[in-house]
């Protein structure tokens, strides 16, 4: 059959498929849209590039299906960088189709040529330019597989108008193989034996679960390995909601905001078993101090992340899902060998909990974000801006289920938050979807309004606006003499119940700690987009916290 | 430490330029890198010499496998390869030293390439030591050009190819990072001192 370059390519999606595309049309990359407009494919008009990004970012991570967005060549496509790089941080399955200039004119400093494939190498898994039409099919296969596969991660497709416009033979390949690529091999059971052996000869044991026990979808097996063994377990931010927060061995996150006594486990534990986690330097604390008492199991897909910053001693490679499987056949309760260990648990937990004062008059973040996961019932698919709201975040939500926290642990991309949760909505229509943001992180991408509106996704955002870069000014307090340098945010804010209603969306203002619980509740009713614009205080403070530099038991805690 | 690391990779555009960012963005120091097809036209391989301690070697080599175009990578043990390189070397010879330096050539079985009045051109392969040693023994009669290739390298025993199933390329386990932590003992052992992991900007 003879088809067009472009039709071959939206062809593969439509088989692949793909169920909506989001992006921004241009130049060269228009015969690709005018195929796409008798698609069943859904597209979804952003606003701006990274909006688009961050939106299929957030669809991906919803759903654990690939996210799709397509642009046009130079702008539209060094727009992307940071949505890009955001995904490939945090191993989140994306890809991301770019327009480029006729292959004649590449390298000429043609009209709105960037070269996005050099640009772009460092911040995804791979990146394609597809010179001959006849590669298309072939090409955009691999790219899902890549960027689906092993460690999941963002992979970019280069489209040259000419290569769009071309018409050759198509067939679709019955399958993919690329030799320098086979992402996943089947666990060594002699290395789950040495760490199921690891596991039941120690006396304080302590899981620390990641982003790749999610993206693997390995919240059954954590949760058995975890009721089997009796071994608590604490998580990543990226790991929330793998095992539900509220149960007796649940610690909580660990970190640099992590509670006191995820931290204390840590540094305390004589076997701390990684599964899916990285060792990232926020996690860790002073990594020459981290866990110093224990061995370690780490149990990852990624060859490179074994040993990269920590020794190990048992790692076992492959998916964690199958790691886990096999290593919950070789592992037996725990529970009285550990008795002293869990004890002293739960006093750590007892004497130093989460906690806020609940009888400021002020409205504190903490208290919203705690109002907000009882009224969900913990059970929203919660996405966040960065910054100080993004820890009350993890801290005070109480996750339960497996992807139910979208947030750029990684990169930590302010903006990241508002289009994330716009995504997560096209992925999980049925779901609620709640967004928390600061006054700083959503006006970076608020332009995405217009998308919310337009297709009336009914997103709840709550602005928890502090009128600061909080988390700016949270260290300049702390550790720069209270010199708020550019982080204040006051004089310029806008009227965000204001811009809501420019866009016909529906704007809530809360200024009186009373006026919380009615707006949470009159937003969860609303059928549609909702702001929700909060006054909150505008001095507070994370804690716990680990200041940079410092061993994971040196915390900073509430007065 | 230096090493010595073979890789396959992909005969495509772009692959130089995917695995020198690999280097520069992670950090890893290169020290020669020599790029050439091999008896399958669709796959070159690529020798680079780099320094780093074991743990940085041990990265290079995982990050280097993981880049999607790198069919195979290895790391060749010092016994175990063969390794050359070729320099043409520009050297001052006037009529009174051309003697000495052509005994110097001789001794490295080394060879005269082109002769000019004031100098002389020489080619000479070998390992590194060997050629260390050539320039540094023509040094005094004053070296005007150097030119090298990098080194290239060869297993003795093992075959790698794109097709060979060597267990210590691609998909290799964890075992390069051997030395192990502390054991417990009562927890109040020393806290270790690895002090090693990049650390991220604030
Ligand atoms: C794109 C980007 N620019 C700058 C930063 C640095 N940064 C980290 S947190 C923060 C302030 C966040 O402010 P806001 O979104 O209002 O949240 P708050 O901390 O007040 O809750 C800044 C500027 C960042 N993380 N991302």
């Amino acid at each position: 059959m003879q088809l067009t370059g472009a039709q071959i390519l939206i062809r593969c999606l439509e088989k692949l498929g793909v169920d909506c595309i989001f992006g921004i049309p241009g130049g060269v990359i228009l015969p690709t849209f005018d195929v796409l407009y008798d698609s069943k494919i859904k597209f979804i008009l952003n606003r701006h590039e990274q909006g688009a990004t961050h939106m299929a970012d957030g669809y991906a991570r919803a759903t654990g299906r690939t996210g799709v967005c397509m642009v046009t060549s130079g702008p539209g496509a060094t727009n992307t960088v940071t949505g890009l790089a955001t995904a490939a941080m945090d191993s989140v399955p994306l890809v991301c189709i770019t327009g480029q200039v006729a292959t004649s004119a590449i390298g000429s400093d043609a009209f709105q040529e960037a070269d996005i494939v050099g640009i772009t190498r460092s911040v995804t898994k791979h990146n394609y330019l597809i010179k001959d039409a006849r590669d298309i099919a072939r090409i955009v296969c691999e790219a899902f597989y890549i960027a689906s596969t092993g460690r999941p991660g963002p992979v970019l497709i280069d489209f040259p108008v000419d290569v769009s416009r071309a018409v050759v033979d198509f067939e679709f390949p019955e399958k993919v193989y690329i030799r320098s690529y086979q992402p996943v091999a089947e666990p060594d059971i002699r290395d789950v034996k040495k760490a199921a052996a690891l596991i039941m000869k120690s006396k304080r044991p302590c899981l620390y679960v990641g982003g790749g026990a999610i993206a693997s979808n390995a919240a059954d097996e954590v949760r058995e390995l975890v009721q089997k063994t009796g071994i608590p377990v604490t998580t990543t931010i990226l790991g929330l909601g793998i095992f539900p927060e509220d149960h007796p061995l649940a610690l909580r996150m660990l970190g640099m905001h992590g509670s006191v006594y995820a931290n204390y486990a840590v540094q305390q534990c004589d076997l701390l078993i990684a599964v899916g986690a990285r060792f990232d330097d926020r996690v860790t604390g002073k990594i020459d101090q981290f866990a110093p008492y224990a061995k370690i199991v780490h149990i990852d897909i990624d060859p490179a992340s074994i040993a990269k910053t920590v020794k190990v001693d048992v790692s076992v490679l492959g998916n964690v899902k199958d790691v886990l499987r096999e290593l919950n056949k070789h592992v037996r309760d725990k529970r009285k060998a550990t008795q002293t260990w869990l004890n002293t648990i739960q006093e750590w937990k007892k004497k130093h909990p989460l906690r806020y004062n609940e009888s400021s008059h002020d409205i504190l973040q903490q208290y919203v974000i705690e109002k907000v996961g009882e009224l969900t019932k913990h059970k929203a698919v919660v996405v966040t801006g960065v910054g100080q709201h993004q820890m009350w975040t993890a801290q005070w939500y109480q996750f339960a289920r497996p992807r139910s926290m979208i947030t750029s642990g990684g990169l930590g991309t302010m903006g990241f938050g508002f289009p994330a949760a716009i995504g997560a909505q096209f992925g999980r229509p049925k779901d609620t979807v709640v967004c928390f943001d600061g006054d700083g992180s959503f006006q970076m991408t608020m332009s995405e309004f217009a998308t919310a509106a337009f297709h009336k996704v009914p997103v709840k955002v709550f602005i928890l606006d502090n009128g600061f870069y909080g988390m700016v000014r949270q260290w300049q307090e702390l550790f720069y003499r209270k010199r708020y340098s550019a982080s204040d945010l006051d004089r310029a804010n806008p009227d965000f119940v204001k811009i809501a209603g420019s866009y016909g969306v529906l704007g809530l203002r809360v200024t009186k700690k009373a006026e919380v619980v009615p707006a949470i509740k009159k937003a969860l009713k609303h059928r549609g987009p909702v702001l929700v614009h909060v006054r909150v205080s505008r001095e507070n403070n994370v804690f716990p916290m680990v200041p940079v530099g410092h061993a994971l038991d040196q915390v900073m805690d509430m007065a | 430490m230096k090493h010595t690391i073979s890789a396959l990779v992909e005969n495509h555009f772009g692959v130089l330029a995917r695995i020198a960012g690999l280097f520069s963005a992670r950090g890893f120091n290169i020290d020669s890198l020599a790029v050439g097809e091999t008896e399958d036209p669709t796959v070159s391989r690529m020798t680079i010499v780099a320094q780093g301690d074991d743990r940085v070697l041990d990265q290079i080599i995982k990050q280097l496998d993981k880049l999607v175009d790198v069919i195979k990578v290895i790391d060749l043990k010092p016994g175990q390869l063969i390794e050359r390189e070729l320099v043409l070397i520009k050297a001052r010879a006037t009529s009174e030293t051309r003697s000495d330096v052509m005994q110097i050539v001789n001794t490295f079985r080394a060879k005269i390439v082109d002769v000019s009045p004031d100098s002389l051109t020489i080619e000479v392969t070998g390992g590194e030591s060997k050629v260390d040693a050539m320039l540094e023994l023509l040094r005094p009669f004053g070296i005007l050009e150097v030119v090298r290739t990098g080194s290239i390298a060869i297993s003795r025993k093992s075959v790698l190819n794109a097709h060979s199933n060597d267990p210590a390329s691609k998909n290799f386990k964890d075992r390069r990072v051997g030395a192990r932590r502390k054991t417990d003992k009562e927890g109040k052992e020393k806290l270790r001192q690895s002090g090693e992991g990049r650390r991220k900007l604030d």
